[in-house]
Parts: structure tokens; C-alpha cells; sequence
């Protein structure tokens, strides 16, 4: 009895997390779409949409983090990773060099961009989104100004060596080996390096502590410019890192291939239980509000679907996303009113 | 009794206003000690410096007998003195355990966070005021009474020596008030020093050791509190005796403005009946959740009643939006001023005129900027509200005066029925009694109004027959002029 009790009460504490419907909503979903093509739930397939969703999931642990800081999404990210990969194709066939190296370099220019967009709403108490609206179109403006959007083709082999590498590969009927790719590890640690921030360092609790009560947390005394530069400055690491691991998969440079997916990786944020206001989200959701995405998108291509519901999907996550937020809101003050009427 | 804090000769000036002017002020080792004024007396300008926000011009600081240079922020963390302002600086995403617990994680400076610490500081802080809260529990879904415990706590977790709470019971139900003043005894008991900032006369009685009232920037008075009684308080603190007249309805034959016959909706309210006759204030009271706003707010359409009749003048109405409300010559002003009552970035011209820039048209039927200017300077000056200029935003005045535009708001209108919902909530005395005056003021011009109020005492003053509502019904009426408020009290709080 007692022990009965105890899993349903552990059950009851697990439903109460957007994560565990989250995980629900994917089990569901891949085995829907492995009935109609079994295809779906094979090891290469598995592995194959893990490896392409990494870039992703690298940018949305960024992401997030801003969005739980400022309740206002920064959408510059893609921008910045845009013009990293550039510049990091363009100096290692220049320069040569190590895959470590690339990824340094990656990360350092990718900081001094967020830097630029944490230093501005600091100061000036701009609005992330207005800010890096801003940004966007300064970053991605030069790398057009300087570059005339003259496409890549070649890029140093180090970044095909980089991004096939693989663990538990396993060689195909035609002879094509796949298996768990490095990239899906890169994307895991981040994930893991989002958790260890956002829930046990002083630093991530600075940052929910900021994104719900900005003026209380400034009260406390708590190091508003350093949080504020850190989450930014995490950003555009992050977006750093997506760029090269984005290189590494395409093994080419189309300048605008990165532009255009800030919306996707904000909506997968915000399915992961992150709020449009800020102060609230976490890194495990974040992830599977990725990895429901990549399976959709997977799953539509197998069931031979036109990719553009992906977008329709991706659209209607962000209106449900904001209006239930906002609904929640207006509950909440409403509450008040519920009164016991006598018989 | 030992002192812990002397501030000697405090002088503040900002651009043109000499907010202190040389004041001298003692708070003794763990004693309760309550600062009144009315708003602008320099009460607040007195805590900023004790609590290190802002720094005297000239003037000495002694804590515990040592002279200290200046007070900063930090400092006066260190040396145990705390601020709970009104807004309570909680955080609402987190929960109640990291709430308590930040201030001493972040004195601490270890980068990364433990979380059975997180746990033991709240319940530490707790047990202190022998309060128990689910830690867990995620604080903007509490209610404001239990987020205050949650503020105090926090405060707690240092080496409090001396807590202020600066208005600490203005948003706060009864029932709550009370636990928060015996959670400050509980402090007291302790050795803490209690330094409470109120606008709310009874509450200091029945907790304060001393009293310092403020006026212009001086300190007027320091007294035990039976050296006073509310006469005298008010005169302290104004420079003025108020005259205290009871409401007199002139004529009890006056045609009836407002008829409503077994109204009610369900989980809001159950058949409720009132009259309301030309010139007289009714008062309605009860405790939250009595059902009397959700009554209020279905007489103004906001959520229609379902069943019932509404009649004004006589004549049958159906009120199924605030636009019929409007219509039928009703105005309401809410509770929560900052919420429904006033766009609080825009103007004070633009919030008085909302109601009515359909009369205000000129040529093409586009608002005509002259005339909105004249008639909000005609309701300011009606009203008394002290602005130099229609123009600035609502936000930027004091909640007597926010109070006064609500008002203005809505009688820009010329409604037949006012239904006023606490309307000197939080507001300070003389701006209450001028509140006061001119709601009679409407009514001896014919206007009808209901006055919801918490405050027993209010209603037996200023009204002529009081209803009070428990559990979604009228459960009496009784006439204010032979009415004791506690007489009211009694039947505001019956068991059902």
C-alpha cells in the first residue's frame, strides 16, 4: 500500500514537469511515425537526425539562457554563427591549423559578439529582442559587405575528419558506415554544461533570480553587468561552437544556410517549458523541445510530407507558447475571485 | 533601555525640497517603533538613510554608540538593518527556500550552490518566527501575506539587528495583518528592533512602543502610544485638527436610483438585493472572498451576475458589459487602482479623459487637444490632486493623489451611481479625509453610491446604511448613525 502510494505520489511530482510530457510527447510521436514507416526507429536513422539537430541544440542551451535573464529572446545567435563559420573557413584555408584551434578561435569571436549585444542592453536597458534585431543586421550585413555572399566549396579536411568522426559505428547494406556522432556529443555536453550552470552555480541562479525580479535582484546587490555579460557572452560562445560544428557536417560555406533558423531554435526553447517573460526553463527541456523538432522534421520527410508544415508546426508552437503564458497570467490574477456561496 | 541607532542633526535637500531638516532620532535595542507622516513628510527619505540608499548632506550616524562616517547599502547589511519595502523584493519564479536563502548563499560567495544548505538556511529562518512554509512552493503563486513571511524570513537569515518594513500591511487582507504584528512581537522577542512605516492608524496602537511622527521634514513628535489617541495623531501629523462630521442622509424619501432584486452568479455571489436612493452612500463591507468586489464588479459589467434584475431610475436594465454599466450611468473604481483603474506611463490629462473623449470631438471628429487639456485641469482642481502639470505620467505621484484621478476618471463621466471599492486603501489621512469630503460632496448633489470598504470605522462614518456580505449573501444591514464598528466587525466575521 505504502509503497503504491509512494510511486503515485512520485508520479504526480513527475507530471507536474513540462519535461516528462515533453518525453511522453516523443515517445508517442516516434512510435506514430514507426508504424507508418519503420524506418523511423533504426539505429542510422536515429543516429543520422541526432547528428543534425546538434547545431541546434547547441545554440538553443544559449539561447535559453538569455531568454531566462531578459524574458526577450535574442535572435542574433544565428547571425554570429553565420559569421564564424565564415571567418573560420575562410582562416584555416588561409592559415592551416588544429580542429581545437578552430573552435577556440570559433568561441572567441563568437563571445566578443554577445559581449557587443550584453554590453548594449546593460547599459542603455534596451530590449534583448530590439538589441539584437540590431545586431543581427550589423553581423550578417559586413559578412555580406565583405564576403558579396561568394559561397565556400572546399573547406580545410580537418572538418570532415572532425565531424565523421563516430562512436559504435557500425558499417551499412552499401557499405556506408554510420553511428553515434560526435556532434550529438558536442550538443550533450553543452546540455549538460546548461544544467550545471543554470542549477548549481550562483552565476545561473543570478540569472533566474534576474529574469524574474529584476529590480529586487539589483537590491540584493547581486553582479547584474557580470550575469548580464556572462549569458550573453555564453551565446555567442555557443553560437561559436554550433558554427563549427555546423562546418564540420556541411563541409562547405552558404552564408545565409545558418540566418533564418533563430526561430526554430526559440521555439524549440520555448516548447521546452522555457517562458516568453523569462525566469523560467531548463536545459534537459530545452533539449527535448530539439529533439521533438528534429523528430517532426525527420518524421515528415520519411511519411513523405511537404517540409513546410514543419514551419506551420514551429509557428504554432511559439503562438500556443505565448498565448498559454499569457493566459496563465491573467488566470493567475483572476484567481483571486472564487467565492463559496452559502447553500 | 539601550539605544542601537542615534541619527543626529539630519540634513537632506534634493533639487529645491528640504526633505530633512536637522532631524534628531533614536531607535532603542529591540524595540517596536512606528514612523507616520503623511506622504512627503520625509518619513521615506529617513529610511533611505538608515538603510544606506541615500546619504545625508551633513548630520551624525551613531550604530551601537559608534559614530559611523556614512551608511552604504552593504554597510548597513553588515551592521544587521534590513529593509522590507512594499513591493517585498521577492522573487517570483523561485521557490520559497532559495527566496529566503539568496541573500546568505550570495553573502557566502560560493560560486557553486548547495542545495541542503539552500534548505536549512529557509528553515532556520523559519523556525526563527515559528512560521512553516512549504519550501517548495514557488512564490508568485503565494498570497501577499505569506510572501511577506517569505520577505522577513530572508531578512532573517543575517544578523538582523533592526528590520524596517515600510508599509508593510497596505496591500494586505485582515486576517493577515494580524499575523504579520504577531510575527513582529516575535522578532521583538528576539532583540530585533521593528521600525514599521504606516499609513494605517489602529494597526500602530496596538504594536507600537513609540511613535515618531513627521511633518515637513521635521520631527514633530515621539510618544508612547497611550500619550495618544487618533485626534491628536492626525494632529500631529498635519498641523491641523480634522472635524470629524458623521454622514447625514438628508432625505430618506429621495427617489430610488438603483434597484437590484435577487442578483447573483454562481461562485461569485447568491441573491442579493440593495436599493440605493439619490444622495445617499450605502457601505458594504465583508472579508475577501465575501463576494462583495465580485458584486461590485458585475454591477459594472466586468463579470456580468446570471440571474436577477437590475433596475435604474426605475426603469429595467441588462448589464452584460461595462459599456451597458456605462450607459446606464453607473461608475465604478477599483480596488486595485494600478491594475484596472489607471494607465499609470500615460498622463494624468489622459487617464481622466479616457472615459469621455467621445464629447471632447472637434472638427473631423478627431479629439480636440484644448478642450481634453481644460477639462482635466477643471477635475484636478476640483479634486485637489497636487500636480504641477497634467502631462506627467500617473505613475510618478503619490497614492493619495493616483487615488484622486481614478475618481476624476470616472465623475469626468457624470455618472447617476458611483460604486467606489476601497477608495482610501493605502492612501494617508488627510488625503482620506478630502476623499471622504468629496464623496459626500457628490452626494449632496444627488449622486448615489456605494462605498465598499474594509475598514468598519469608514463605513459608520461616512455612510448611511451599511450591508455586510459573508459567503456570497447579504447577511444584514444596519444603520450607520446608531451603528459601533464593532458591532460590524461582528457580523463581518460570524462563522457561516
Amino acid at each position: 500500500m505504502r509503497a503504491a502510494e509512494a510511486v503515485g505520489g512520485m508520479l504526480r511530482g513527475l507530471l507536474r514537469h513540462n519535461e516528462t510530457w515533453l518525453a511522453i510527447l516523443i515517445v508517442v510521436l516516434s512510435a506514430a511515425i514507426t508504424i507508418a514507416n519503420p524506418a523511423f526507429l533504426t539505429y542510422e536513422n536515429v543516429a543520422g537526425f541526432l547528428k543534425s539537430c546538434s547545431m541546434v541544440g547547441i545554440m538553443a542551451v544559449g539561447v535559453l539562457i538569455v531568454l531566462i535573464l531578459s524574458g526577450s529572446p535574442d535572435v542574433s545567435f544565428t547571425a554570429i554563427a553565420q559569421v564564424v563559420e565564415y571567418a573560420v573557413a575562410v582562416a584555416t584555408l588561409q592559415w592551416g591549423g588544429n580542429i581545437y584551434l578552430a573552435l577556440a578561435a570559433a568561441a572567441a569571436m563568437g563571445v566578443l559578439m554577445g559581449l557587443v549585444n550584453g554590453a548594449i542592453v546593460h547599459w542603455f536597458r534596451v530590449p534583448t529582442i530590439i538589441v539584437t534585431i540590431a545586431t543581427f543586421n550589423i553581423y550578417f550585413g559586413m559578412l555580406y559587405v565583405i564576403t558579396h555572399g561568394k559561397l565556400i566549396n572546399l573547406v580545410h579536411p580537418m572538418f570532415h575528419d572532425f565531424g565523421n568522426t563516430l562512436l559504435f559505428s557500425r558499417v551499412s547494406s552499401i557499405g556506408a558506415s554510420y553511428g553515434l556522432s560526435l556532434m550529438t556529443l558536442v550538443w550533450l555536453g553543452t546540455v549538460l554544461l546548461g544544467w550545471f550552470i543554470l542549477r548549481k552555480t550562483f552565476l545561473g541562479r543570478s540569472v533566474f533570480a534576474i529574469g524574474g525580479n529584476e529590480v529586487a535582484a539589483e537590491r540584493l546587490g547581486i553582479a547584474m553587468l557580470r550575469t548580464r555579460l556572462f549569458a550573453f557572452g555564453l551565446v555567442g560562445l555557443l553560437s561559436g561552437v554550433a558554427a563549427v560544428v555546423h562546418l564540420s557536417i556541411v563541409q562547405a560555406v552558404v552564408p545565409n544556410i545558418i540566418v533564418g533558423k533563430e526561430l526554430e531554435v526559440i521555439a524549440a526553447v520555448v516548447l521546452g517549458g522555457a517562458s516568453v517573460f523569462g525566469g523560467k526553463g531548463t536545459a534537459l527541456g530545452a533539449a527535448l523541445g530539439v529533439l521533438l523538432f528534429a523528430i517532426l522534421n525527420n518524421g515528415l520527410t520519411l511519411l513523405n510530407v511537404s517540409s513546410y508544415w514543419y514551419n506551420v508546426t514551429i509557428g504554432v508552437v511559439i503562438t500556443v507558447a505565448i498565448t498559454n503564458s499569457a493566459y496563465q497570467a491573467l488566470r493567475h490574477r483572476r484567481a483571486r475571485v472564487h467565492v463559496k456561496v452559502e447553500p | 533601555m539601550e539605544e542601537f541607532l542615534r541619527l543626529e542633526k539630519i540634513h537632506k535637500s534634493f533639487v529645491g525640497v528640504h526633505a530633512l531638516k536637522g532631524v534628531d532620532f533614536t531607535l532603542r535595542k529591540g524595540e517596536i517603533h512606528c514612523l507616520v507622516g503623511e506622504n512627503g513628510c520625509g518619513k521615506s527619505t529617513l529610511i533611505k538613510i538608515i538603510s544606506g540608499v541615500l546619504q545625508p548632506d551633513s548630520g551624525r550616524i551613531f550604530v551601537e554608540g559608534q559614530p559611523v562616517a556614512s551608511l552604504g547599502s552593504a554597510a548597513t547589511m553588515a551592521r544587521g538593518i534590513q529593509v522590507i519595502y512594499q513591493d517585498l523584493s521577492l522573487f517570483p519564479n523561485l521557490t520559497v527556500a532559495e527566496n529566503i536563502a539568496i541573500a546568505e548563499v550570495k553573502e557566502r560567495g560560493a560560486g557553486v550552490v548547495d542545495w541542503d544548505e539552500v534548505r536549512r538556511i529557509a528553515q532556520e529562518a523559519m523556525a526563527r518566527i515559528h512560521v512553516d512554509l512549504d519550501l517548495d512552493a514557488e512564490v508568485g503563486e503565494l498570497p501577499i501575506g505569506v510572501q511577506q513571511l517569505v520577505a522577513i524570513c530572508r531578512a532573517l537569515t543575517s544578523d538582523l539587528k533592526l528590520l524596517i518594513l515600510d508599509e508593510p500591511t497596505a496591500s494586505l487582507p485582515k486576517r493577515d495583518i494580524e499575523n504579520l504584528l504577531s510575527v513582529v512581537r516575535d522578532l521583538q522577542a528576539h532583540g530585533i528592533a521593528v521600525l514599521f512605516v504606516s499609513h494605517k492608524l489602529n494597526e500602530i496602537f496596538a504594536v507600537a512602543e513609540r511613535i515618531t511622527v513627521f511633518r515637513d521634514g521635521e520631527r514633530v513628535a515621539t510618544l508612547p502610544p497611550n500619550e495618544l489617541d487618533d485626534d491628536r495623531l492626525v494632529a500631529l501629523m498635519t498641523g491641523r485638527t480634522l472635524a470629524r462630521k458623521v454622514f447625514a442622509f438628508a432625505d430618506a424619501g429621495a427617489r430610488k436610483v438603483l434597484q437590484v432584486r435577487g442578483l447573483s452568479k454562481r461562485n461569485h455571489f447568491a441573491d442579493v438585493s440593495l436599493e440605493l436612493r439619490a444622495g445617499e452612500i450605502v457601505g458594504l463591507t465583508g472579508l475577501i472572498g465575501s463576494g462583495r468586489t465580485e458584486l461590485a464588479l458585475a454591477l459594472f459589467g466586468i463579470s456580468p451576475a446570471e440571474s436577477g434584475e437590475i433596475r435604474v431610475e426605475g426603469k429595467p436594465v441588462q448589464i452584460r458589459s461595462v459599456k451597458d454599466a456605462v450607459a446606464a450611468g453607473i461608475a465604478y473604481v477599483p480596488e486595485n487602482r494600478l491594475v484596472q483603474g489607471l494607465v499609470m506611463k500615460h498622463s494624468v490629462e489622459a487617464n481622466v479623459t479616457a472615459t469621455v473623449l467621445d464629447r471632447l470631438l472637434g472638427r473631423l471628429g478627431l479629439v480636440d487637444p484644448a478642450r481634453k487639456q481644460a477639462l482635466a485641469r477643471e477635475w484636478i482642481k476640483a479634486l485637489g490632486v497636487n500636480v504641477s502639470d497634467p502631462a506627467v505620467p500617473v505613475q510618478t505621484l503619490s497614492g493619495g493623489n493616483q487615488q484622486k484621478v481614478v475618481i476624476a476618471k470616472w465623475l469626468a463621466a457624470s455618472p447617476r451611481i458611483l460604486i467606489l471599492d476601497g477608495p482610501t486603501v493605502g492612501v494617508d489621512v488627510m488625503a482620506k479625509a478630502a476623499i471622504h469630503e468629496y464623496v459626500r460632496g457628490l452626494a449632496a448633489r444627488g449622486m448615489a453610491v456605494l462605498l465598499i470598504t474594509d475598514e468598519e470605522a469608514e463605513a459608520v462614518a461616512n455612510t448611511n446604511r451599511i450591508l455586510v456580505m459573508r459567503a456570497g449573501r447579504i447577511r444584514g444591514e444596519m444603520v450607520a448613525a446608531t451603528a459601533e464598528a464593532e458591532q460590524v466587525q461582528q457580523l463581518v466575521e460570524a462563522p457561516s
